[in-house]
């Protein structure tokens, strides 16, 4: 067994030895510009980059012209948020999202707050989940969009978009779902979701990093205003040269995802729970979000007593995250767990375990073993896990100030 | 079927060593540079030590360099991003931009700004007399390409800055096509931002930079994750990152040993071209020693286009990304070129792999084609 051992997944996946080996040919022979009208270079690669598009639009059972390539989840969300809400602003300025979004959602809605839009970020209930009467409840007569993610990437809670895509086409409300952590771990229909734009990332089902793309609904047809501008690629809707061998990667992973996810699915559950079953038997851990609206690769579980920084410089064998991957080079407390109602302190020393196709179970026993072993160690130079074992109960301790 | 590519103007074949050094960050390597862990920081290690190359080949610090996806959105984050941090004045471009330079700048009219298109000569240059003319009104921002992608007419971009400069306005050069070309040296052009890509220099798609003087205040176009500090969010693309980094590297000591031989393939083309009749754009003026841009008076570029991949030969019309459309180059129109001739212009954009028989064997095939087709139309005369 290799250490350290990966357990980030919804940060970033390797990409799978089947997806690169079909993007090499495009990074060699194939080098050709998509746009290239008047040689054979040129048609070669747009062929390829149709063909994707085609495995894309399969995964997610959409048509192939409801594809734009994006350069990330991320282009995808400003693109969706900031191209339909400029694009409608005719028609009101109100939006919706979460407050457990990922950030490529939230600060794009900042950014369109400033702009003269105004937001309403709806706070989910303990579990991770949107009600969906307080979310009903949030929609005026000039709310033009709600954002709302499949899969939460700290937590990886479900939300339910079926019901929520009623909602908001039953009120004549676009519905943009960030998709990013969902793809080949969440069974997606857009023929049957009541979804008008949705995000998806490459880099997070096995493929290469730098390219996304944006489901744009055609019946009923949704219309965006373009953020990047030029050459008029993508139906004017997104500009610049398509990286070829990129996109070659991301319809293959798609490929893949859409072929191996039940038994993927199955794998990861099982992995999962042996993970979650090794660490119950360490005293007071608790799981973050909902066990059963939740991906099956996904364990997010907060460690009271034990400090968050020394228990990640503890596990250092382990490559995991504490709140999401994005933020987390800063030392605030996850604002996804603090949604949730989490004081700083459990937010702190909270840990995201996400397995993925090349986790084993050798390696999820290794790092139930660690944890065991590093979490007492933690904890028997605690003062407050003493007090705790003592039977103190910490939050009617008046601590002095100094 | 083409066989002999020459577009490298529109996109260049990746470097054997570069795509050696890409391939460890797909797989083994392929951590997420925001993650804290081994794999996060060995990607962001990764990521600062190709932006240090990319710096170090315009002179420019590393912490100028910010990684977008492409030459495209370069332009577009430069010019939008540097308006949104300006009140609204006037904004100035050359007629022979590349369309992601200028599309952002005629939208920038909805946010008040007023364009102001400068003319081009006849020979492609930035016409210097009537920039004096513009800049006379309050100018926030002037933007003009290094080097032309279609004409490689290359412009006196560090005579545009100074007078930009003197007017109070901020100065953005487009200079994709220019790097790996000619020398481009981010100080000594006096601007204060460019635009490069990764693809255009045997370095991969998907990947470009904005390198910026850290005077001007750019406004994000792409939010969320502060990624680039807070510039351009979204998880590094480290693969890419690494291979342009390297690609930049490499640009200099390559250009300094092809260009000289190149140069003298497309000497040798342009003689051949004209010996047929041709009429070769922008060939008084300094131009890349890669390009050649020239047309045939009364021959179809398309069926000319289509007679060369027959027979093996990849060039272009116009530039790749609206050579879809069939409307004349609009930078040959900006020229002065009658549409006619410019409906015919060929684009021939030489190579690191290109060879003299090749050049030899195009004008060979060039010659066989125009007599074909002459002779067809000399017949429909009758």
């Amino acid at each position: 067994m290799k250490l350290p051992i990966y357990l980030d997944y919804s940060a970033t996946t390797p990409v799978d030895p089947r997806v690169a080996a079909k993007m090499i040919p495009y990074l060699t022979e194939k080098f050709g510009n998509p746009a290239s009208r008047s040689h054979a270079f040129g048609w070669e690669a747009d062929e390829a980059v149709e063909y994707a598009r085609q495995q894309v639009a399969s995964l997610v059972n959409a048509d192939a012209k409801e594809i734009v390539w994006t350069s990330g989840a991320t282009e995808s969300n400003n693109l969706a948020i900031k191209g339909a809400a400029h694009f409608y602003s005719g028609k009101g300025k109100h939006l919706i999202t979460v407050a457990t979004e990922h950030k490529a959602v939230l600060d794009t809605c900042r950014e369109l707050e400033r702009q003269g839009f105004e937001v309403t970020y709806l706070i989910p209930e303990s579990n991770g989940l949107v009600d969906l009467d307080k979310f009903t409840a949030a929609i005026r007569p000039d709310t033009i969009l709600a954002s709302v993610m499949y899969v939460n990437n700290e937590i990886g809670v479900i939300q339910d978009i079926p019901a929520l895509g009623e909602i908001c086409r039953g009120k004549g409300v676009i519905f943009h779902v960030d998709a990013a952590q969902a793809t080949g771990k969440v069974v997606i229909d857009l023929q049957k979701l009541k979804v008008d734009l949705m995000s998806f990332s490459a880099h997070k089902t096995y493929g290469p990093k730098g390219i996304g793309a944006l489901y744009v609904r055609r019946k009923p047809r949704i219309r965006l205003e373009a953020q990047m501008h030029g050459g008029g690629h993508e139906r004017g809707m997104r500009s610049g040269t398509l990286a070829t061998h990129q996109i070659v990667g991301m319809g293959e992973a798609f490929r893949l995802a859409k072929e191996e996810m039940a038994a993927e699915n199955e794998r990861a559950r099982m992995l999962r729970d042996r993970l979650y079953k090794g660490l119950k038997e360490i005293e007071e851990v608790y799981v973050n979000g909902d066990m059963d609206n939740r991906v099956p690769h996904n364990l997010n579980i907060s460690f009271s007593f034990v400090e968050g920084e020394s228990l990640i410089m503890a596990i250092k064998d382990l490559a995991v995250s504490s709140g999401s991957a994005c933020t987390s080079a800063s030392l605030e407390p996850s604002y996804v767990l603090k949604s949730l109602g989490h004081s700083d302190e459990l937010a702190h020393s909270s840990i995201r375990f996400t397995m993925g196709r090349f986790t084993t179970e050798e390696e999820i026993d290794y790092a139930i073993q660690l944890l065991k072993n590093k979490i007492g160690k933690l904890r028997e130079l605690s003062p407050l896990w003493e007090m705790h074992q003592d039977g103190i109960d910490l939050n009617t301790v008046q601590w002095a100030a100094h | 079927m083409s066989q002999v590519y020459f577009d490298h103007n529109a996109t260049t074949p990746l470097d054997a060593a570069v795509l050696a050094a890409m391939m460890p960050y797909l797989q083994e390597r392929f951590g997420n540079p925001s993650s804290r862990h081994g794999f996060g920081r060995s990607a962001r290690q990764a990521v600062e030590e190709a932006r240090e190359k990319v710096a170090v080949v315009v002179g420019a610090h590393p912490s100028q360099v910010i990684f977008v996806s492409g030459g495209t959105e370069a332009n577009n984050l430069a010019i939008r991003g540097m308006a949104a941090a300006l009140p609204a004045s006037q904004i100035v471009w050359s007629s022979s931009e590349h369309p992601s330079v200028a599309r952002p700048c005629r939208d920038l009219q909805r946010q008040g700004w007023k364009p102001r298109r400068v003319a081009v000569d006849r020979d492609g240059r930035f016409d210097m007399d009537d920039l004096a003319q513009s800049l006379r009104e309050p100018t926030g921002l002037v933007s003009v390409m290094l080097a032309n992608n279609e004409t490689g007419v290359v412009q006196d971009v560090a005579a545009v800055a100074q007078s930009a400069r003197a007017a109070g306005a901020w100065v953005h050069t487009d200079a994709v096509q220019a790097l790996g070309k000619i020398e481009v040296d981010f100080a000594s052009l006096g601007v204060h931002a460019m635009s490069l890509s990764g693809h255009k220099i045997y370095g991969p798609k998907g990947i470009g930079a904005v390198v910026v003087d850290k005077r001007v205040e750019l406004m994000p176009q792409i939010s969320g994750g502060g990624h680039e500090k807070g510039l351009r969010a979204g998880t590094e693309n480290v693969p890419a990152i690494v291979g342009f980094g390297l690609a930049c590297e490499l640009a200099d000591s390559r250009r300094l040993q092809e260009a000289d031989r190149i140069g003298a393939l497309c000497t040798e083309t342009e003689r051949g071209v004209a010996a047929l009749g041709g009429i070769i754009f922008g060939s008084e003026v300094p131009r890349l020693v890669n390009t050649s841009y020239f047309a045939f008076p009364g021959i179809e570029g398309e069926t000319l286009l289509m007679a060369l991949d027959r027979a093996g030969f990849a060039v272009a019309s116009g530039s790749a990304c609206s050579s879809g459309s069939t409307e004349p180059s609009a930078v040959l129109l900006a020229m002065g070129v009658a549409p006619e001739l410019a409906k015919g212009a060929i684009r021939v954009s030489l190579g690191r792999a290109n060879t003299g028989e090749q050049v030899q064997e195009f004008i060979a095939v060039l010659q066989v084609e125009l007599r074909r087709l002459r002779s067809m139309l000399s017949v429909e005369m009758v």
